[in-house]
């Protein structure tokens, strides 16, 4: 039996997506109150961005990082449900699939060899962040084709594929690490911490244009995910064409991570434990099952950011600490939960 | 649904050597045979999971590869021996998971999927969690789902029910109760294959029985001719006595 009915809680969570927004805008170094807060909104459409330091603030610092948590975090966390159907283990991740192993590797890599140089004409785009992604993107591959054989990809094989790169990755990290000076080493671990203060409009124009590109391509993926839960052969059975959807669906959770991690660096626990709270809630059924979580996800990611942003004024803390200190406690309450109830 | 003279070989074993088998719509045909007889194998071959190394299966006189995926499994529904579902689906959602490949609607899933639990006595678990069900009640919530799937008859044809053991978690009376409905969907004309481990069940049930030994078919044809002393204690080396049932008058292995 459910306690929750699944729509009552994709409204909950859909009205309270825009609350936490809003506060999450008001919050920072600054505080905006609400009120001069929507004035300011208010006043941008008609074009009179004024200048004033609010707007500044606002418009130039503070949005693009709220709406980059927003589109990370949802990405995230049904990308995690995509992972945990598709390798029928609840304990699935994204990062399975080699994307934060490759992804920290070309991070590093680039902060050691290459500094902190910006490509020319996209210079809001460092080059840590075209290294992770081109990291994360090669591990998935190699963990995609060790998978693959002619007899199709085994999840199996890519889960132990995934840990295989994992601790490659853990180990050139490592090397990295060691040979870098104080400051690269900072660097480094200040990425794999997972940070959202580098956000501009440019990421989330990236970010945006990945989650429209997911949010179109994997509602068609559903039933065959479903389906999936049954096991393979089963979904066979069921006309869905097994390995045509394995495919897409690690190629789009790879483009999904892949881009989250390159702009925020790694940020735990979202992909993890989001939709196995959902689930928990409203049952596996994917139909629900993703849009509740990418709206979880999103919410948890802006509270997180918003705490790492205001608790050690003046300073900041890396979100992705945050995230696992907020959803780790919780995750092991609703545990106690279910196992008293059984 | 024929197998025209399936070999398989896999990894240096002869599973199946030179198979034919016929299984005919509105009939129930039982498969039988020791443990490592190929059974299995031949099941996956007729449900397109292994392609044979030399032979072909057809389905309604067109081969099982060239159906499309979706056009197969409104024809062909199978229930795997274990399902291995891990996820708190209730019984409702799984069987609905059979409703996929139609294209009928929302109401008419429910319709089905209400009345396919109904049929299998499992009403009762609608709500209940998959994960939370004995033994008995998930093969019987996976034998709604795959009865779903062939609930409605097809323009595409005939349909074919291939079941793996459905009755190894049962107790008597939902023993009885699969033999029912197997009828119940033979009577409508769909081709039933059933693998079996109890001989009685399958005398008392199949139309056509087949024995399977060592990758090969031993024997076939109606359960009173095949089941003999000589070939029981040849197929399964056990010392036996056949009877006949008082009640049904079909042949009784006494062991």
């Amino acid at each position: 039996m459910r306690y929750l009915s699944a729509s009552t809680l994709i409204w909950v969570l859909a009205l309270l997506l825009p609350v936490v927004a809003l506060i999450s805008l008001t919050l920072g170094t600054i505080e905006i109150p609400v009120v001069e807060l929507l004035r300011t909104i208010a006043s941008a459409p008609v074009g009179v961005i004024d200048g004033t330091q609010t707007s500044i603030i606002l418009f130039d610092i503070r949005l693009p990082r709220v709406l980059l948590s927003l589109l990370v975090g949802a990405v995230l966390a049904s990308t995690g449900a995509v992972m945990q159907g598709l390798f029928r283990n609840p304990l699935a991740d994204p990062s399975l699939v080699g994307v934060s192993g490759g992804a920290s590797v070309g991070a590093s890599l680039v902060i050691v060899f290459a500094g902190g140089l910006s490509i020319g004409p996209l210079s809001g785009l460092s080059l840590v962040v075209s290294g992770a992604f081109v990291g994360g993107f090669i591990a998935t591959l190699v963990v995609y084709r060790v998978a693959t054989s002619s007899l199709g990809t085994s999840v199996t094989t890519m889960l132990l594929a995934g840990i295989a790169i994992g601790a490659l990755a853990g180990a050139v990290n490592s090397l990295l690490s060691y040979v870098s000076d104080n400051q690269m080493l900072r660097q480094i671990s200040v990425w794999q911490m997972g940070n959202l203060s580098g956000a501009n409009w440019l990421k989330v124009g990236i970010m945006g244009a990945v989650s429209v590109c997911l949010l179109t391509l994997l509602p068609s993926q559903i039933k065959a995910l479903n389906a999936l839960l049954l096991g393979e052969s089963e979904a066979r059975y069921l006309g869905i064409d097994v390995q045509r959807i394995k495919s897409k669906l690690i190629f789009l959770t790879a483009l999904g991570v892949g881009v989250s991690v390159a702009l925020a660096g790694l940020i735990g626990f979202v992909g993890l434990v989001i939709p196995h709270i959902i689930r928990l809630l409203i049952g596996p059924d994917h139909r629900r099952l993703l849009p509740a979580s990418a709206l979880a996800g999103a919410s948890l990611l802006m509270i997180a950011d918003s705490i790492a942003r205001v608790v050690v004024l003046p300073a900041e803390l890396p979100t992705g600490i945050l995230t696992a200190l907020i959803g780790a406690p919780f995750f092991v309450a609703l545990l106690v939960r279910q196992r008293r109830d059984i | 649904m024929i197998a025209e003279n399936i070999s398989l070989h896999l990894a240096g074993f002869d599973l199946l050597r030179n198979i034919n088998l016929t299984v005919e719509s509105g009939k129930v045909t039982a498969l039988v045979g020791p443990n490592g007889a190929g059974k299995s194998s031949l099941l996956k071959v007729l449900t397109g999971d292994i392609k044979p190394s030399c032979g072909r299966v057809l389905l309604n006189s067109r081969e099982l590869q060239q159906w499309a995926l979706t056009d197969r499994a409104n024809i062909l529904a199978v229930l795997p021996q274990h399902t291995q579902l891990n996820f708190p689906f209730t019984a409702s959602e799984v069987v609905e998971l059979g409703c996929i490949p139609h294209l009928t609607g929302y109401a008419k899933d429910r319709e089905i999927t209400s009345s396919a639990l109904q049929l299998v006595d499992a009403s009762y678990l609608q709500k209940r969690l998959y994960t939370e069900m004995s033994g008995g009640e998930k093969q019987r919530v996976q034998l709604a789902r795959v009865l779903a799937q062939i609930w409605s008859p097809s323009d595409l044809g005939d349909q074919f029910l291939v079941l793996d053991e459905p009755t190894s978690a049962f107790d008597l009376s939902h023993q009885q109760m699969i033999l029912d409905i197997v009828r119940q969907f033979a009577d409508r004309g769909v081709g039933v294959l059933m693998v079996l481990h109890d001989l009685n069940l399958a005398a008392k049930c199949a139309d056509n029985l087949v024995v399977m030994n060592g990758g090969t078919i031993e024997a076939q044809g109606k359960p009173d001719k095949v089941l003999t002393e000589q070939l029981i204690d040849k197929v399964f080396a056990v010392r036996s006595s056949i009877r006949r049932h008082p009640v049904t008058d079909t042949p009784l292995v006494i062991t």
